[in-house]
């Protein structure tokens, strides 16, 4: 199934339709997360730690029990105990025991916002008054929230025998150290002695949450016969069954998540957080019990991406090749263990061709909320890092850093760091491309300079289902089982209708609850088009099948005499056609109903690269930073709706560049978050932004049937470094620690940084 | 949890009346911090007397030269009243920094003043420009500069019963305009770092004949920095002037570290805004003369 070497062979992959959801969306009709209603449902709410670290010696409920309309409370007791195993969600790892007291405290509270106790009453103002009446009496323990401070041998333990994973044997690490991850190749060491010029820096980044305007929110309900059914938004129903099976300790099948439309969720949508608890409080109630989150508890209590503290030494020969690269980082996990400092690994050089390299990631412990997955989860931090000591490296050659990377590209056949070879990757052709792009060659005003970095995210297949069905007037009608984020809907009927040979209108396409479609992994890792996608056209290929087999009975003639046509069943040696109408309409007396459900599970997806120019102006009294033109070059594969793939490289550019200037966590001495709100927790605002120009580079992925590589994640790797590069390079000095805001440059630029 | 009482009279005297009958009740002009505070449990007043069916408080009018502005007016309001904008552009102007385009369709100048935050953008503005407000309440009316009306973070010095009902801008200086800046480090939806604010008066020579500076976000209350005018007046807002007036900025400044901002980087920044909004204020003073 190679694909189509020529675009014009398309006549729906690579236009540009309006998505089905859109006008629903921006009118305010579409049902959100927090828009569902049930009928006779309740109202929840949860009592969280006021406290970064406390025991919690005991819960009393009574008073709030007695307020008039409370029907239900539940805490950590009401939880079952499990053992731990560990789940996997793709580009996401977790164990449950840490996931389900993440979801309620069960004796120990480990961060600010960290949900203790929750309540169910007949009006939200009851809830809230009885939430406010439990009392938890706390044994306020020692804290630790700087990730230097958190992995000293000497630091406040926060988990009594922290399970540690990777450290060599007799290695010793602090008691909140979960995870060394190396990957090593060569004699790095030699290497950098040979080297004619190396760079070796410190950087630091804080963590960013991923300001998904939806809080979360859910509806459950506890049947009479044991089951249970949930409405919510996520990135993945079948994560929230999956999730809330395993903290209830119930089978998978008692459990149906109706997908709701999803605000937005960058990885943050990933994690369960309320429907376990919405479930009991509904269990001990017996009506429907809806929880949601406030903008502050959704900062204090949900996603933030690691913080990272990072070392970079890399060396060059006198022409720019890199000969080795060390990397040693530490990554915030928050009160529990992630995969982050895994992933951070595995992108961290991965952009490169370097014959010797060490790079080491640390994962630590710190009593801030469970870290959830970020888009490119682990990659931008690192990357940062590398990226900047790229550009520090190019100018100590008095190398274009455009140049320098084109050098040290990685390119198909190359062996990436695992050593396997790289398939069709574009990177090189990004790097070109920046370079003869009319931006890299600009003039600059006063007080502007320009920056560029490089990134890449691996992306990810994986199990997928899609049901394809032909109504009896011939409609066709695609149902999928991930939420639709980026205009998923779109493009799945756009490979459905080019499939078919029929207009992108002809396609409907259902966004299926999980006891309707097979498994479908979340809408994550950029999966979503190539996997699912792939699950599509199969499930229309083999509906293709079956409509020319009821043709060839309704003509008479043989199967293999019919071949499918621009929407057509063909005979050529009858010199007749059906349409699919007409198919349809007989079906009752051909076979009956016309449908495929097709699961699929392909791991020949293709990792993505992106390169962007950043020109930035820095006030030179104040230090106040303007991004003025912004371009993002990528391989997108095939673009199979180029609008939608444009706003993906916006998007995550406009989110890096928030990271790189002014978001940032941050926490009082006490240990409490300090600006849980979207005031003071300063990701951009529209003005913030010039228009993001985007180049898509199309080098399709052989493996799917039209070429789709993943692109939802690698325009937010580059922004970091190449917004660090261009301020450095306005006030010439190297910004190393993120965010970059204006007090920090003013500090630099006055020789205190 | 008693609800809260809401109340919408339709005169000062029965707004009066309700605030000084009930120590727990609030006045509420266009609610964009009091509403905000009840929300989030900050504030939880007995009642809520509403002064927006006031229709005198919904005014704009000529008071002699000046200008005289209802408690209830809109933020926006101020840019649709020409002579005002023209008069005292940069107090329409700070006023219009405030949130975004539908906060400020609700939010009025007085609320920002009573709200009584340091980094509340109009304050200076009016600080600078002279400004006065008429203060009702059991006791009758009284006229009180504008910085006397904040106390410290959240606290004012209004005493139980009273609230803002006015407040009145001077007619501008001949040869004199104002302006406002403030420092955030986003471009709008954003809570000043540090602000300041100038009036500024020339004569036909260019000489200052009279200097208000005023700043924000830089000390417990807003300041009307007396020195930073006196180091202007008589001088041709020479550099040496300007290092001077600066210098007394910097010397006002009393600012905390915190989320939004150092000490060290709001003092610095108090300086170079102010010496900003006197290029600005002298540029539209020069047109005006």
């Amino acid at each position: 199934m190679n694909a189509p070497e020529s675009k014009d062979t398309f006549k729906v992959v690579g236009t540009r339709p309006i998505r089905p959801d859109g006008v629903e969306k921006v009118t305010g009709k579409a049902i959100f997360g927090p828009d569902y209603k049930a009928s006779n449902m309740l109202f929840g709410a949860i009592v969280r730690s006021p406290h970064p670290h406390a025991r919690v010696r005991g819960i009393d409920t009574k008073k709030a029990e007695a307020v008039a309309g409370v029907h239900a409370c539940v805490t950590g007791a009401d939880f079952p105990t499990l053992e731990d195993t560990i789940i996997r969600m793709g580009e996401s790892a977790g164990s449950t025991t840490d996931m389900s007291q993440n979801v309620m405290a069960q004796g120990t509270v480990f961060y600010d916002g960290h949900a203790v106790a929750a309540v169910a009453a007949t009006s939200q103002e009851a809830a809230d008054e009885a939430a406010a009446l439990i009392e938890v009496d706390y044994e306020v323990l020692p804290h630790v929230i700087d990730i230097n401070d958190a992995f000293k041998q000497d630091a406040p333990v926060i988990h009594k025998d922290q399970r540690q994973t990777g450290l060599g044997e007799g290695e010793k690490a602090g008691p909140n150290v979960s995870t060394k991850f190396v990957m090593a190749n060569g004699e790095m060491a030699k290497a950098l002695e040979g080297a004619a010029a190396t760079v070796s820096e410190h950087y630091s980044l804080l963590p960013v949450h991923q300001g998904y305007i939806e809080p979360h929110a859910c509806v459950a309900t506890w049947k009479a016969d044991g089951k249970i059914d949930i409405w919510c938004s996520s990135q993945g129903a079948f994560n929230i069954r999956m999730l809330t099976a395993s903290f209830l300790h119930l089978e998978i099948g008692r459990i149906r998540v109706m997908p709701l439309e999803i605000g937005g969720g960058f990885g943050g949508k990933n994690s369960v957080y309320i429907e376990p608890v919405a479930a009991l409080l509904s269990k001990k109630s017996g009506r429907p019990v809806r929880l949601a989150m406030s903008r502050s508890d959704v900062f204090r209590a949900t996603g933030p991406a690691p913080g990272a503290e990072i070392d970079v030494t890399l060396g060059a020969d006198a022409d720019g090749k890199l000969v080795a690269a060390d990397v040693t980082f530490k990554y915030s996990a928050g009160a529990f263990r992630g995969t982050d400092a895994m992933t951070g690994v595995m992108h961290a050089i991965s952009q490169y061709l370097v014959p010797a390299f060490s790079v080491t990631g640390w994962e630590v412990i710190c009593n801030m909320p469970k870290h959830a997955a970020y888009r490119a989860p682990g990659a931008p931090q690192v990357n940062f890092a590398v990226e900047s000591a790229m550009n520090e490296l190019a100018d100590e050659l008095g190398l274009d850093p455009l140049d320098i990377r084109i050098k040290n590209a990685v390119a198909p056949g190359m062996p990436s760091m695992m050593g396997t070879p790289f398939g069709e990757i574009g990177l090189v052709e990004c790097l070109e491309a920046a370079k003869v792009h009319p931006h890299y060659s600009a003039p600059l005003g006063p007080n502007q300079a320009r920056g560029v970095a490089c990134g890449t995210w691996m992306n990810f297949g994986g199990p997928s289902t899609a049901s394809v069905s032909i109504a009896e007037d011939g409609s066709v009608l695609v149902a999928e089982g991930n939420p639709d984020i980026g205009g998923s809907r779109a493009s799945m009927a756009m490979m459905a209708a080019e499939t078919f040979g029929i207009s992108y209108d002809e396609i409907n396409v259902t966004i299926a609850d999980t006891s309707s479609i097979g498994f479908s992994m979340m809408t994550g890792g950029s999966r979503t088009t190539f996997a699912t996608g792939k699950a599509v056209v199969e499930a229309a290929q083999a509906v293709i099948e079956i409509l020319c087999e009821r043709a060839a009975k309704m003509l008479e003639v043989d199967v293999g005499d019919v071949e499918w046509m621009d929407g057509e069943a063909v005979s050529k040696s009858a010199g007749k056609r059906l349409t699919l109408k007409e198919i349809a309409v007989k079906s009752g007396a051909t076979g009956g109903p016309i449908s495929f459900e097709k699961g699929v599970n392909p791991l020949d997806h293709l990792p993505g690269y992106g390169v962007h120019i950043c020109d930035t102006e820095v006030d030179p009294e104040t230090g106040h930073v303007t991004v003025t033109r912004y371009t993002a070059v990528q391989d997108v594969g095939r673009a199979i709706h180029p609008a939608y793939v444009e706003g993906q490289l916006q998007g995550g550019a406009v989110q890096g560049i928030g990271w790189a200037l002014n978001e940032a966590y941050i926490y009082n001495k006490d240990g409490t978050l300090d600006n849980a709100g979207f005031l003071d927790y300063r990701m951009p605002v529209a003005s913030d932004m010039p228009m993001i120009d985007t180049v898509m580079i199309e080098k399709p992925n052989p493996a799917h049937p039209y070429g789709v590589k993943g692109v939802g994640e690698v325009s937010i790797v580059p922004p970091l470094a190449a917004v660090g590069a261009a301020v450095g390079n306005a006030i010439g000095k190297p910004m190393r620690d993120l965010p970059i805001s204006p007090d920090r440059v003013y500090s630099a630029m006055n020789g205190k940084g | 949890m008693p609800p809260t009482a809401y109340h919408a009279p339709e005169t000062i005297e029965q707004a009066v009346n309700l605030l000084s009958g009930d120590a727990s009740a609030r006045p509420l002009a266009g609610g964009t911090d009091l509403v905000v505070q009840i929300r989030s449990g900050r504030a939880a007043p007995g009642a809520i007397v509403d002064l927006k069916r006031i229709a005198k408080l919904r005014e704009i009018r000529r008071e002699g030269e000046g200008f005289a502005i209802g408690a209830a007016v809109p933020c926006t309001a101020l840019k649709d009243n020409a002579a005002l904008a023209a008069a005292w552009p940069g107090v329409v102007e700070a006023a219009n920094l405030i949130g975004s385009v539908q906060v400020r369709n609700r939010a009025t100048m007085a609320g920002n003043l009573c709200n009584a935050s340091p980094a509340a953008d109009s304050v200076p503005a009016l600080v600078a420009a002279g400004a006065t407000c008429i203060v009702v309440g059991p006791s009758g009316e009284r006229e009180v500069s504008v910085e006397q009306i904040p106390a410290g973070p959240g606290a004012t010095s209004l005493k139980s019963g009273e609230f803002v009902a006015e407040i009145r801008l001077p007619g501008p200086a001949k040869g004199g305009s104002d302006a406002y800046l403030r420092s955030i480090p986003r471009t709008e939806m954003d809570i000043a770092v540090v602000g300041a604010g100038a009036s500024i008066a020339l004569d036909g020579n260019g000489t200052c004949t009279a200097a208000r500076i005023s700043i924000g976000a830089a000390a417990p209350t807003v300041l009307l920095v007396e020195d930073a005018g006196k180091a202007l007046v008589g001088t041709k807002l020479d550099d040496a002037a300007i290092d001077k007036m600066m210098e007394a900025v910097r010397a006002a400044c009393n600012p905390i570290d915190d989320k939004r901002g150092t000490a060290e980087y709001r003092t610095a920044m108090a300086g170079i805004l102010a010496k900003r909004v006197v290029q600005i204020a002298c540029e539209r003073a020069g047109g005006n003369s």
